[in-house]
């Protein structure tokens, strides 16, 4: 069984807890092997990046070198995947390998400023992928579909995955740049029903709560809009700093523009964990601002008839091209 | 007046603020690649509270307007969220030209203002101490400075984060923070230049 590196990020140990717990719990049920990075540190967040550049690339440089030498020790020559579970953390350690490479100076000074730590790190030597992407391509849908025991019958559910996981996504490991479809096929495959939520890779404002609020609201509001629009009853999202902003700052949003969304916002591995009949406090659930219990009740012993959920008339593929997913897509 | 005219020692005020801003991006930042299509602010979600679209502020930079660049709030007020990136015609690192700008900004103290950047030296200072970020105090020293009025109404919220353990009260040490704050202290004698 592959042993990945497994990278945390600081907000599992914090305000996504949830997140870690529920992960835990899924990662047991599907045998998935996480060796986390011994002694990690923060990986700057969106932070380091703008206020001096070396040193935000050297930050991002320790955990790679840390990895990697772990990778050696753990697997020889074998498996070299480092897998995050933030999307923050996800692109700031895919960027730091894939622009190490592309521009050679930026590798050297990196490599310069590790040599002080008695570190060193040679771009391409891991694979950088993020959770979701270890567990549709790698686990796959079928062994998913084969535990679940609680199928998620009658919860509609908004799959969101901000902009952070499908962009700009070096690797090409994702369908689509915009309108990805992983997360709705692991969401149907839980047995719930997935609306087709046109805004899933949308910005859910980032760091802005706190440096511009009223920006920051204005992209929480258009999110709960669209999840509300297709009547979901729960937002699942793969990113702790989505879930943070949706969920606890949804009543600021709320007050600030006269509304009245409650919708409760938790991880995919929370819903999972759920299907595959974990106990929901286990999981996390309760721990959210918006409480997702009353969507939890919504779920039912046996399939709902329904029609395709939350679609909407799309453009004909005449005209300009527009973004949206592709045809073959759709139906999967 | 024909090219010769130009002499070859005066220097190219236009062009190398361009180039600085290019050199000192991560990647291979291919601003000088821009068509000023307009695609990138078209695709902006945080567009209506920037100063100037992504596109302007290019346009801008290759006309050697350093000090408006730097002061424009458009690098701040991007959100990271890679639309523009995927779009753009050019492969132009749009997001990763954003940070070079705010760190030129705030090297040159041009930025007008100071809840960025300061939310960001925080964050970057705790990193230093710890190895890890601290949402607790980091967001309640950020808050009582610039937000305070904001403090009553968000108080519930604070307080069900800290109940249901979503923010810890004390920040975690890792054991390598020697070893990482040497790296850091290397890396800020170093510049990105070629
Ligand atoms: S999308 Fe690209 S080419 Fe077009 S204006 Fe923006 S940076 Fe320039
Ligand atoms: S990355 Fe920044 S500039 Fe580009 S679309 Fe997003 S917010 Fe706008």
């Amino acid at each position: 069984m592959t042993q990945y590196l497994f990278y945390p990020g600081c907000a599992m140990e914090s305000s996504a807890r949830a997140y870690a717990a529920s992960l835990a719990s899924v990662a047991k049920t599907l045998d998935l092997d996480l060796a986390e990075v011994k002694d990690w540190n923060c990986c700057g967040a969106t932070e380091y990046l703008g206020i001096n550049l070396i040193p935000a690339y050297a930050l991002i440089g320790r955990n790679l070198a840390l990895a990697a030498q772990q990778a050696k020790q753990q697997n020889g020559a074998g498996a070299h995947t480092l897998v995050a579970s933030c999307s923050a953390c996800y692109l700031n350690l895919a960027k730091a390998d894939h622009y190490m490479a592309e521009r050679p100076v930026l590798g050297d000074r990196v490599n310069e400023a590790l040599a002080a730590g008695g570190l060193g790190y040679k771009p391409g030597t891991l694979k950088i992928r993020h959770l979701l992407d270890v567990l549709i391509n790698d686990i796959g849908l079928d062994k998913v579909r084969e535990k679940v025991t609680r199928p998620l019958h009658g919860l509609r559910v908004a799959p969101y995955l901000g902009c952070m996981v499908p962009r700009p996504d070096y690797d090409k490991r994702w369908s689509d740049y915009e309108q990805p479809d992983e997360l709705d096929r692991l969401l149907r495959a839980l047995g719930a029903e997935v609306i087709d939520f046109p805004l899933k890779s949308e910005c859910c404002g980032g760091h802005m709560p706190q440096i511009s609020p009223n920006t920051a609201f204005e992209l929480i509001r258009r999110l709960l809009q669209g999840a509300d629009q297709y009547k979901a009853d729960l937002i699942v999202t793969v990113c702790p700093m989505c879930q943070m902003n949706l969920d606890a700052y949804q009543d600021e949003t709320n007050r600030h523009f006269h509304t009245h969304y409650r919708l409760p916002t938790v991880f995919f591995t929370q819903v999972m964990g759920l299907a595959f009949g974990a106990d929901p406090e286990a999981l996390g659930f309760g721990s959210e601002i918006v409480d997702a219990r009353p969507a939890l009740g919504r779920i039912q012993t046996t399939p709902v008839a329904s029609g395709p959920v939350g679609a909407r008339p799309r453009a004909k593929a005449e005209g300009l091209p527009m973004p949206g997913r592709r045809p073959e897509e759709r139906e999967r | 007046m024909s090219a010769t005219d130009v002499s070859p020692a005066e220097p190219n005020h236009n062009l190398r603020f361009l180039e600085e801003v290019s050199a000192a991006t991560a990647g291979v930042s291919r601003l000088e690649m821009c068509i000023q299509c307009g695609t990138c602010g078209g695709s902006c979600p945080s567009a209506a509270d920037m100063d100037h679209t992504p596109r302007m502020l290019f346009a801008m930079i290759r006309a050697g307007m350093r000090e408006e660049a730097l002061r424009s709030n458009t690098p701040w007020i991007c959100v990271s969220c890679y639309h523009c990136v995927v779009r753009c015609p050019q492969g132009v690192h749009i997001a990763d030209v954003m940070y070079t700008l705010k760190g030129m900004a705030v090297r040159a103290k041009l930025y007008r203002d100071a809840k960025a950047p300061e939310f960001s030296q925080t964050f970057v200072d705790a990193i230093e101490s710890y190895g890890r970020s601290f949402e607790f105090g980091l967001a309640t020293r950020h808050y009582l400075r610039h937000f305070p009025l904001r403090l009553p109404g968000m108080a519930p919220m604070g307080l069900g984060l800290l109940t249901k353990q979503r923010m810890s009260m004390t920040p975690h040490r890792i054991d390598g923070i020697d070893q990482l704050k040497a790296i850091l202290d290397r890396a800020k004698g170093l510049e990105l230049t070629s």
